[in-house]
């Protein structure tokens, strides 16, 4: 009785494998979007809205981060290469093409018990590079905590481009996702970091700065008086033929339709739609 | 028959050459390009850096995992000997069913959900009771890693106690020793090279952690100090890996890291073997 129960068991393990093979190969297929932490609200709502127009369609995200997308897209081991920065150089001379589905702010975020409301531009700079080191020159105490991101983070990219603090920020913590910095701030009191404004809607426990008395919401972002912002940008080979539902996905995202989704993130839909 | 045995025994074989010559095909390019000392003695890691010149020093990392993986066997090795002898000796049959079954419930809990925990609850804990900036340091990642090594060493140990011929205590007993005495100077010597195969163990486990690490210690690639952001050289590893373009000086440094992290396993195991070896051939 054992004995088939057991053969039953893995026969059924072994047919549920080969399930999911005949179904990729009869219906529409798979895009495998990889990439950007920051993305991943923007990218849900666009995926969900698509496999709901598109049922035979399965969308999957991976989040590891800008540089490990934009490697995903060269060396194609995803379909999308998802980076919340622009392509450098290097990476356009590899081939790479970037396409901009969105805009997205990059918010400074304290815990809720801090007593600072708004920094210059500046001030953020300097604090990140160690030349403001405690929460005394604002009216609060202690020292200042700076929490950021992984080297190959698109925001990490994004923050110190336009604060430019390459290669000089002084952090205390180096987390690998967006949603780690902002778990690590509402539990620092002192702390301050940076994180997609997407990812901060709805937070608790932080309270989001204002820049040079600016503050963090989409119109700032889409008229440019939010100066820490980046493009939400889709990373694919320049020239290559794509998979036909992966062009219908890009199409989507670029289209009209998709902008109130975009809106619904948290992020900007960029001015008009690229082709 | 014979020879699937001999085949599947080859197997495992195999894949321990193909592991070690990768290693060391992967990890010898960015020694000859960069320099031994240079990187093995270098205390500045910036791979990335582009107003610089990138620089690889990975002293910081093998520093840190060395004083993060002792700190941990000096707190993890007391506390685990002293249970296993009073599971294995000392307590009541109830109590002792009670230890070991959650000792096991320890050693199945998965390396990620030690770090989620530590990154919320003992995180923000060091960081009031220490009154710093940031809890997430060496101190908090040599807990998380006492705690994950906890289930190997009793286990292991208990089962070396366990095995001692009753014949020894007893004999310590009828010379007039008490029950501790003698669990510490007849059982524990006699138990020697299972107590030594646990603490190394132990070790291996905590020298080769990264997820749990990677959660509560900060990375930031520091020269180690006990309440400073610190980086192993495992997270070293797992947090560049996947954007360490192919080909490029940055990743052939991160196989590097590997090999010095391989190197280091193969000398503490060796390290026991000797131990083992000189202690059979004095009994």
């Amino acid at each position: 009785m054992k004995k088939l129960l057991s053969l039953i068991l893995t026969a059924i393990l072994c047919l549920s494998v080969m399930v999911g093979a005949t179904a990729q190969e009869a219906l529409s297929g798979s895009i495998a979007t990889d990439g950007s932490t920051s993305m991943e609200k923007v990218i849900g709502i666009l995926s969900e809205q698509f496999m709901i127009d598109n049922p035979d369609v399965a969308i999957t995200y991976n989040a590891t981060g800008s540089g490990t997308g934009v490697a995903a897209a060269l060396n194609g081991t995803a379909d999308i290469g998802l980076a919340s920065r622009a392509l450098k150089e290097e990476e356009v001379a590899q081939g790479l093409k970037s396409i901009v589905v969105a805009l997205d702010g990059i918010a400074i975020i304290v815990n809720e018990k801090c007593p600072v409301d708004n920094l210059t531009l500046q001030e953020v700079a300097d604090i990140f590079t160690g030349k403001i080191t405690s929460w005394k020159d604002f009216g609060g105490e202690g020292d200042i905590a700076c929490i950021g991101r992984e080297a190959g983070s698109g925001t990490r990219d994004g923050f110190e481009s336009i604060t430019k603090t390459k290669d000089a920020n002084k952090l205390v913590q180096e987390l690998t996702s967006t949603g780690a910095v902002i778990t690590a701030v509402a539990s620092n009191a002192s702390g301050i970091g940076y994180a997609s404004s997407s990812a901060v809607e709805g937070q608790e426990g932080i309270k989001v700065l204002t820049i040079d008395g600016v503050e963090c919401t989409e119109e700032n972002i889409a008229n440019g008086s939010y100066l820490i912002q980046r493009p939400f940008n889709l990373v694919v080979k320049e020239g290559a033929e794509l998979p036909k539902q992966v062009q219908a996905f890009i199409d989507f995202m670029l289209s009209e339709e998709a902008a109130p989704l975009v809106a619904k993130a948290g992020a900007v839909p960029p001015a008009q739609p690229e082709k | 028959m014979k020879m699937l045995f001999f085949l599947c025994g080859l197997v495992s074989v195999g894949f321990v050459l193909c592991i070690s010559i990768y290693l060391f095909v992967a990890g010898i390019p960015a020694f000859k390009v960069i320099g031994i000392s240079d990187m093995l003695f270098g205390k500045v890691w910036l791979p990335t850096a582009s107003t610089t010149e990138p620089s690889f020093g990975i002293l910081p990392f093998i520093l840190t995992s060395i004083w993060g993986t002792a700190g941990a066997i000096m707190i993890g090795v007391p506390i685990g000997l002293l249970t296993a002898i009073y599971v294995a000796k000392a307590a009541p049959k109830k109590v002792a069913t009670a230890i070991r079954t959650s000792v096991q419930l320890l050693a199945g809990i998965p390396s990620v959900v030690y770090g989620m925990i530590g990154m919320v609850v003992l995180v923000p804990l060091i960081q009031r009771t220490f009154d710093l900036t940031s809890g997430a340091t060496l101190m908090a990642a040599i807990i998380v890693l006492a705690i994950m090594i906890l289930p190997s060493i009793i286990n292991v140990s208990e089962t070396a106690l366990s095995a001692v011929p009753a014949e020894y205590e007893e004999a310590s007993m009828a010379l007039g020793a008490t029950k501790e005495e003698t669990w510490f100077r007849v059982t524990l010597p006699a138990a020697r090279s299972g107590v030594a195969t646990a603490i190394v163990l132990g070790i291996g486990r905590a020298i080769g952690e990264a997820m749990a690490i990677i959660m509560v210690s900060g990375n930031v690639a520091n020269m180690p100090g006990l309440f400073k952001s610190v980086r192993f050289m495992t997270t070293a590893i797992a947090s560049e890996m996947s954007y360490a373009a192919v080909g490029s000086l940055h990743r052939d440094a991160l196989f590097s890291i590997g090999l010095v992290l391989f190197l280091f396993i193969m000398l503490i195991n060796l390290g026991l073997k000797f131990f083992i070896r000189e202690k059979k051939e004095e009994t």
